[in-house]
């Protein structure tokens, strides 16, 4: 079949449209990547465009002699890792009891999780909540007071239930008991559903910095971003007091903070792929409805 | 008391009891039966109790005078002055109409990004062209919103951004983006909810594409419709509960803007187009130490927050037969 002249070129409009987007959202990552392996001197004077210039690893070689930066690293593993784990845990316990329609009292439970989603206590009262349990400045803090996300309780608790019944039923009959059945049926079955909210959780923990800046005051507590927001701040700051501040100063700020961007997105790039895989299908498994 | 009719009440309230009794029972052995799974839940909802609902009760400083001394129960009630303080302070109506604007702004242009990116996509017939500009636009979603407010603050810095060493390259006066308040939505929006999201949402959407039967197109094409008209007549109306439910959604998060990342962007230059009310209760509440406004500040916020999903959900289904619930 002969496509006709208009066609083709809508084909071509719309390909022209979507590689421009596809520029705009890559080149960030591009300059970030090209002006941390380049100069101070070069990127002040916009010589770094696409490609690095005057190519150097002085900001790689200050990042690696920054000890806070390190602990900040760390921190953030320990809480993404952390984090994940007890956020998985608890979300199991939510939702399998919660996938089971024989359950008395379930509809009561839902609508108890479903209600935080509609109304929260809001900042105050979360860090007043937070002040009273003494756990400001705390490591604990961070790990088990964001532990649960409702929708991805209800993303797995969806996925459980697509588990046909009579595996359940032929277990049963066999005396097995409702912990050794989601063991044995039930997890192994959901290993996709569950490495994505797993990644989900994980990814939001790696990223997430607003009640670390809050909760934690401690230097030797704080993650990547909450060291990452200080220099920021403080870089910009700096120009605008300044002005056109001394160059020296700018010349290693700059790099040093697009140097230390590479660092921190790098797990994340790495593990993109299966981001996009587990992401696609958790979107898939959200949107089918009850 | 030995009328006949004291009788028949006293077997009737015996026959109830029994009842009562066999009913407890029952529910005893359902229990029992499911002992497991009510044990699983209770970690989970002892989680739910301590820190969200919690918090709640932590709410009704809003209606006190709180004191750090005397704590959340013992501090005096004071009605709704605080409500009053905030009401009549100069930021309320600013960071409401702020509040209003970024979201009627983002609805304009934000929301239907991605619905235009998906509908874009789903036109693309080579799968390899397809597959790699959806990585490509998917990729901002995972990243912090600390790295982009640190990757568009550097790119519109005003000596050595990249955007201002291009303006003077090309003859142009440099521009400080960022302490002007006319640029603030723009770079919100344009970083925060495009860049970031455009690629994320459109996923949803070609899911929701990849659920329509495609007998509807065939019978397009036999009708002589073309890609245009297929478009407008089958795709958007395939996608139309999507829309829906994710306008219902953003519409509960209407007052909630995305405060963590304007707080990374904004600077006491530009409040008075950036400023919101989270952003205000995070100033007063967090920052300085004046909880209780900064409660009722955000109270006000999540009561609001509540109707407005309530009511779009109404006239969704209404409009649509689409709801959330």
């Amino acid at each position: 079949m002969k496509r006709s002249f208009s066609e083709k070129l809508s084909s071509i409009f719309i390909a022209t449209i979507l590689i421009l987007l596809s520029i705009v959202c890559l080149y960030p990552f591009v300059y970030v990547f090209s002006a941390s392996f380049s100069s101070g001197n070069a990127v002040i004077t916009g010589e770094v465009l696409l490609f690095p210039k005057d190519i150097t690893l002085d900001s790689y070689k200050s990042i690696l002699a920054k000890e806070g930066l390190w602990q900040a690293y760390g921190n953030t593993v320990f809480y993404t890792v952390a984090g994940t784990a007890f956020s998985i845990l608890l979300t199991i316990c939510g939702a399998y009891p919660l996938s089971k329609s024989r359950l008395v009292g379930r509809t009561f439970v839902a609508f108890f999780i479903a209600f935080t989603l509609w109304f929260g206590a809001g900042l105050i009262p979360t860090y007043l909540n937070f002040k009273e349990l003494g756990l400001l400045d705390t490591r604990t803090s961070i790990i088990v007071g964001f532990a649960v996300s409702a929708f991805l309780v209800i993303l797995l608790r969806t996925f459980f239930q697509s588990i046909p019944d009579s595996l359940e039923e032929s277990a049963k009959m066999d005396g097995a008991n409702d912990l050794q059945i989601l063991r044995h049926i039930y997890l192994p079955l959901s290993k996709p559903a569950l490495v994505t909210v797993g990644l989900i959780y994980a990814v939001g923990k790696w990223n997430s910095y607003f009640w670390a800046m809050v909760l934690l005051n401690d230097e030797s507590k704080i993650p990547l971003q909450v060291l990452l927001k200080k220099m920021i701040v403080e870089m910009s700051l700096n120009e605008e007091l300044t002005g056109s501040m001394n160059a020296a100063n700018a010349m290693s700020q700059e790099t040093f903070i697009y140097a230390t961007i590479i660092v921190s997105i790098l797990p994340i790039v790495l593990v993109y792929p299966f981001l996009q895989k587990y992401f696609v299908k958790g979107t898939m498994i959200g949107g089918i409805k009850e | 008391m030995n009328s006949p009719l004291s009788e028949v009440t006293e077997t009737s309230v015996q026959a109830n009891r029994s009842e009562f009794a066999l009913k407890l029972q029952a529910v005893k052995t359902i229990v029992w039966r499911d002992k497991y799974l009510y044990l699983m839940l209770i970690p989970f909802i002892l989680w739910y109790l301590i820190f969200a609902y919690k918090p709640m009760y932590g709410l009704q400083i809003a209606f006190k005078d709180y004191s750090l001394f005397k704590g959340i129960t013992e501090s005096p009630w004071v009605g709704f002055e605080n409500f009053e303080r905030f009401f009549r302070s100069e930021y309320f109506i600013r960071n409401l109409v702020n509040t209003f604007m970024i979201n009627f702004w983002g609805l304009i242009f934000a929301f239907p990004a991605p619905i235009i990116l998906a509908l874009l996509l789903n036109e693309v017939k080579n799968m390899m062209f397809k597959k790699t500009v959806q990585t490509i636009t998917y990729l901002p979603h995972f990243i912090s919103v600390v790295i982009i407010a640190g990757i568009v603050t550097n790119f519109l810095a005003p000596t050595n951004g990249i955007v201002n060493i291009i303006i003077e390259k090309f003859g142009g006066e440099k521009i400080n983006f960022l302490a002007m308040p006319e640029f603030f939505r723009t770079i919100y929006i344009g970083s925060m909810q495009i860049w970031k999201d455009v690629g994320y949402s459109a996923i949803i959407y070609l899911a929701a594409i990849a659920g329509i039967n495609p007998a509807l197109y065939e019978a397009a094409k036999m009708d002589g419709a073309n890609r245009w008209k297929q478009m407008w007549h089958i795709t958007l109306p395939g996608m139309l509960p999507t829309i829906m439910i994710l306008l219902i959604l953003n519409l509960g998060s209407f007052l909630e803007v995305g405060y963590e990342s304007i707080i990374l962007l904004y600077q006491p230059a530009t409040y008075e187009t950036a400023d919101v009310i989270n952003t205000y209760v995070y100033r007063a509440g967090l920052q300085g130490g004046n909880y209780e406004i900064g409660a009722a500040a955000g109270l006000f916020n999540s009561v609001v927050s509540l109707i407005l999903v309530v009511l779009a959900n109404r006239l969704s289904k209404k409009m649509t037969n689409v709801g959330l619930w």
